[in-house]
């Protein structure tokens, strides 16, 4: 088996979700990376939602255009086909559920399907952004983010301990151990979400991911290996 | 119909600019911001004043400021990373914030402009932000109730405006600019080049000059990049 870094394991997973056609938005840090490795084939479209659909790559130095910006603030460049529009557009298209899938990093998934990952409490408020829009109203909520923490503690959790960023809203949660699908199906009537294994990584199996993961889950049907 | 002004200050200065307003700033990070309209706020030494924009600026460009000069009471944003003086006031209590949605401040200042007092949004129920919120469910799903937002001015920044204030933007540049122009009471745009009527194409402006109350040509824009990326050119 060759060896692969946690991060790198997640983002080549998380290339798997792309479909050719999708209208996507990847958030800051990880899901950032999926753009580097899209596979011939699959066209998709990024947005940025400071007012961007068709995120070309990055300018030539000397080329960097101050007018032309991510929503990470980074200089980017256009496409033939591009469009720019204002910021209500932008969230208008977002709301509207015109997005076919937003990728974006997590500090905490609980098991019901809430995500945490816009603030710290007693650290600086930094705010926002565009994630709390993104989870409500995007047709798919993929989140990418490392098992656990750096003191060895599980972000995949029974109930999340930090601010939410949305209720109910991930449908896919990508780790470096495993992949989880949640079923919000089965939360009517005041039942709880199912939160079902789907993947695991090479050398891991559904055991070795309990150990690690507070968060109950279920395996319906086959758990297969992660294919990276 | 006179709308052109020299420059900032005289813009300001006849909108009736005081302490204690409340004032909307287009831009998205450094991208698209009236700096003029900012720097003539600094030379004023307007106080009080609360600002509804996406971003705070840099600890030296932009709103931070304003910043510096504690020139803001309150901020009303959505993100606020880059800036370590707007910390240490936040940190210390000098400074008020209200963190919203990138996409419901959006709509909020739309709807300002557009005359809808409140709406509602599926965004940030059962967080934080649906707290002293009515909540209500539309077709099974869940709803926050948003109130819009006005300012006494906004300052907007357009690529290319008509003495009538007709306004084009350019590229991203154009991000919150088109909803604050029409959210402010007064509005005041700064343009890159400020040409006749008749120069820009009907059908290709962005901001119609209805909203605009003064206009001015800004000179030398520094229009700073706040994360400057490049790639590699291919080696012939």
């Amino acid at each position: 088996m060759k060896e692969i870094n946690p991060r790198d394991r997640i983002v080549l997973r998380a290339v798997q979700e792309l479909r050719d056609g999708y209208y996507v938005n990847l958030g800051i840090g990880m899901p950032t990376l999926v753009a580097n490795h899209i596979p011939p084939g699959i066209n998709i479209v990024l947005q940025s939602e400071n007012g961007l659909m068709g995120i070309g790559p990055f300018p030539y130095e000397g080329e960097e255009d101050p007018d032309l910006i991510n929503a990470g603030k980074q200089t980017i460049t256009d496409l033939p086909g591009s469009a720019y529009f204002s910021s209500s557009e932008s969230f208008e298209i977002i709301r509207g559920g015109h997005i076919d899938l937003t990728i974006m990093g997590g500090m905490e998934v609980s098991q019901e399907g809430d995500l945490a990952n816009w603030m710290v409490p007693g650290k600086m408020v930094k705010g926002m952004g565009g994630g709390m829009d993104l989870v409500a109203s995007a047709k798919r909520v993929v989140i990418l983010m490392q098992h656990c923490d750096k003191a060895g503690s599980s972000k995949v959790v029974k109930k999340c301990t930090l601010p939410l960023t949305g209720v109910r809203c991930v449908h896919r949660l990508i780790t470096e151990f495993a992949v989880f699908d949640f079923d919000y199906s089965a939360s009517a009537g005041g039942r709880s979400v199912k939160m079902i294994l789907r993947e695991v990584a090479p050398g891991m199996d559904v055991d070795a991911v309990r150990k690690i993961t507070p968060a109950e889950f279920v395996t319906a049907g086959d758990v297969t290996e992660m294919k990276v | 119909m006179n709308k052109v002004v020299q420059d900032a200050k005289e813009a300001l200065l006849k909108a009736g600019i005081r302490d204690g307003m409340t004032l909307m700033s287009g831009g998205f990070g450094l991208c698209g911001i009236p700096e003029h309209s900012i720097a003539a706020l600094v030379e004023l030494g307007v106080r009080n004043l609360t600002v509804i924009s996406n971003n705070c600026g840099v600890d030296d460009f932009g709103l931070g400021l304003l910043l510096q000069r504690k020139q803001i009471c309150k901020m009303v944003s959505s993100y606020v990373g880059e800036n370590a003086e707007f910390e240490r006031q936040f940190l210390s209590n000098e400074l008020e914030v209200e963190m919203v949605p990138q996409g419901t401040l959006a709509e909020r200042i739309r709807a300002g402009g557009a005359g809808i007092p409140a709406f509602f949004t599926p965004t940030g129920v059962g967080t934080v932000v649906q707290e002293g919120k009515e909540v209500r469910e539309f077709d099974g799903r869940r709803y926050v109730m948003e109130r819009a937002l006005r300012a006494d001015i906004s300052i907007v920044k357009a690529a290319v405006g008509d003495t009538i204030g007709n306004l084009v933007y350019r590229k991203t540049a154009r991000n919150f600019n088109p909803m604050m122009a029409a959210a402010g009471r007064i509005t005041i745009a700064e343009v890159e080049r400020l040409v006749q009527p008749g120069e820009i194409e009907p059908d290709h402006v962005h901001t119609p000059g209805v909203y605009v109350t003064y206009i001015f040509q800004g000179r030398n824009f520094q229009k700073r990049i706040e994360q400057r990326t490049t790639r590699p050119r291919a080696t012939s």
